[in-house]
């Protein structure tokens, strides 16, 4: 399973990295990077400026939304473990959203305390205050109800909305349309400074989520069950949300809101690979990459000279996905228990 | 594993007060009495979940005072009602039981004591099949297979037999009984007197979250203690057979 992704990621990324204004064929695609890589292996770019369109362009764009996918696909799945729920997810609850808010207050402020991790820094630190109001918000007994789930969603939502707003009038026009970008969610702005933020803050979080994976297993039990089991639940809880706000952010930090992801991705593997999440979370960052990238190539050449915006793309799967989710989680529990 | 003055609050009421207990290597100790009584909280007291006042000891040691995975491998909770959030496999579940001893010596027993588990509650039959699916008598004794498996000298069980019928609720206190033959310590909350008189060592009868009697079911399962306790007129036979205590509601 996680082989079959991760070959299926290196053809799409193959694939990706050469359609687009300057069309350079896959082989030549591996051949540039065997070349940079010191590999005298396979064809050159033939096409005029190719090796520039590959590397200034095209490869930040595409190990971008590697980052991003496989960062929401694993935020979702840590966080439909942590909260014991399948509609869980960084979109869904608002947390892409509160992170949203930081990084737009950072744009708009123009405060530049720590450089281009200064927007990185304020998504997190929205993210992790927004994992908090949810979770305090949504969990009885351990578990959370779909309904209230939900609810808190919208309402974080709404809230995020209107503080979005806010910013937006109160800055110029530039940071009006630095805000509409981040709502609809876009790779065009990818360059190899983003990856260097959000790289690091993705392995990070992935790494800490592949070693909470056993743990996380033990929730599935409940809060209590859990314990008697020898988890640290207090402890565990605090980790996990800290790493999905880290995994959003560095989601959310360069590329706006990108919904469902996290909430499409795990629900299929989990129809593949059963509930574990030692496998779960590895294949839903590997799912998640290979979604992004899949649905950032046909974004932007779906329309010959137009690009759709990626999170417009997403939610167009998603939201019925979503629709479908509930009602399956609805009739199962025989109500909105 | 012994609790001394044990006094529970919950939301301002007092739920357990002033509780003495203790359990003896291989015995079966029973919590009876009626709703409200106590016996679920005054469980989740020994078990570590609730702040109480007093001291409760396990193994020599204040229980709330252990690393949560230490005292994962001295006792094992069953709670009252399981729920599993998504769709494992009745394996899976089992085998969470030995999480505790991961990275011991001891986990070279997994398989050994998740087949010995699953044999005594008979659930080898439908290891493949998703928690979800299975009646609740099935997740019932699926969640005692879990606690089962993970062999900790303590075990404490609220209300094992409740969703069980009749042959199941014998099979799954027998092999309670069975592991008690092993050293090990259990005590457990039942509903049904006529259970705790044949599979109990001792009894504690509980009635506004205080001990009103302590021994063995003979001797606390008696009509006039129980009328009283139960606010319900009881009726206490011997059993002609084999001359245990058999408790009938006056109708």
């Amino acid at each position: 399973m996680i082989l079959g992704l991760a070959v299926g990621l290196a053809v799409v990324s193959l694939l990706a990295a050469g359609r687009g204004q300057v069309p350079i064929s896959p082989a030549e695609v591996a051949g540039s990077v065997l070349h940079r890589l010191g590999i005298d292996l396979g064809p050159l770019p033939a096409a005029m400026q190719g090796e520039n369109a590959l590397w200034l362009v095209r490869f930040p764009r595409v190990v971008l939304a590697l980052i991003v996918g496989a960062a929401l696909g694993c935020a979702g799945a840590l966080m439909q473990g942590v909260f014991g729920n399948p509609l869980a997810e960084p979109g869904v609850v608002g947390v892409s959203s509160g992170a949203a808010v930081g990084a737009a207050a950072a744009i708009v402020s123009g405060i530049t305390v720590a450089g281009i991790w200064t927007t990185a820094a304020a998504a997190f630190a929205g993210g992790v205050l927004t994992t908090l109001i949810v979770y305090a918000m949504s969990r009885a007994q351990g578990r959370t109800e779909v309904v209230t789930l939900v609810l808190t969603g919208v309402a974080v939502n709404a809230t995020a909305g209107a503080l979005l707003g806010l910013l937006m009038f109160m800055t110029d026009d530039d940071g009006v349309r630095a805000i509409a970008f981040w709502q609809l969610g876009s790779l065009a702005q990818a360059t190899w400074g983003a990856v260097a933020v959000a790289g690091p803050c993705a392995v990070t979080g992935l790494t800490v989520a592949v070693v909470l994976a056993r743990r996380v297993d033990l929730l599935a039990l409940g809060e209590r069950p859990a314990r008697h089991l020898g988890v640290d639940t207090e402890r565990l809880r605090i980790v996990a949300i800290v790493t999905t706000a880290l995994l959003t952010a560095s989601a959310v930090a360069f590329t706006g809101i990108i919904s469902f992801v996290g909430l499409v991705v795990p629900h299929l593997i989990r129809m593949v690979a059963g509930p574990g999440h030692r496998v779960l979370i590895p294949a839903s960052a590997l799912g998640g990459a290979l979604v992004v990238v899949t649905g950032d190539l046909i974004a932007r050449t779906a329309i010959d000279y137009q690009e759709l915006p990626l999170g417009v793309l997403t939610a167009v799967v998603g939201g019925p996905a979503f629709f479908w989710l509930l009602r399956r989680t609805r009739a199962r529990a025989g109500g909105w228990g | 594993m012994r609790a001394v003055g044990t006094h529970v609050d919950l939301g301002g009421t007092t739920v357990v007060d002033g509780v003495d207990l203790h359990v003896d290597a291989g015995e079966v100790v029973a919590l009876v009495g009626p709703n409200g009584a106590g016996k679920s909280t005054l469980l989740a007291a020994l078990a570590g979940d609730v702040p109480a006042g007093g001291r409760i000891e396990i193994d020599g040691r204040e229980v709330r005072a252990w690393k949560p995975v230490e005292l994962a491998r001295r006792r094992a909770v069953l709670p009252q009602r399981a729920m599993v959030s998504f769709p494992f496999t009745v394996g899976e579940v089992i085998a969470m039981g030995r999480a505790p001893w991961t990275g011991r010596p001891e986990s070279a027993e997994d398989e050994d004591a998740v087949a010995e588990a699953m044999r005594l509650t008979e659930t080898t039959g439908f290891a493949g099949r998703t928690f979800p699916a299975l009646s609740g008598g099935e997740q019932a004794r699926v969640a005692l297979a879990r606690v089962l498996a993970q062999r900790t000298p303590v075990l404490l069980l609220d209300e094992p037999t409740a969703a069980l019928d009749l042959r199941h609720q014998e099979l799954v206190l027998r092999a309670v009984r069975e592991r008690a033959g092993n050293s090990t310590r259990v005590v457990v909350v039942l509903h049904d007197l006529g259970l705790a008189a044949a599979y109990a060592d001792r009894t504690y009868l509980l009635a506004a979250g205080r001990v009103r009697a302590e021994g063995t079911p003979r001797e606390v399962f008696t009509a006039d203690l129980l009328s009283d306790v139960y606010q319900h007129e009881v009726e206490v036979f011997e059993h002609p057979r084999t001359g245990a205590p058999m408790v009938v509601p006056r109708r």
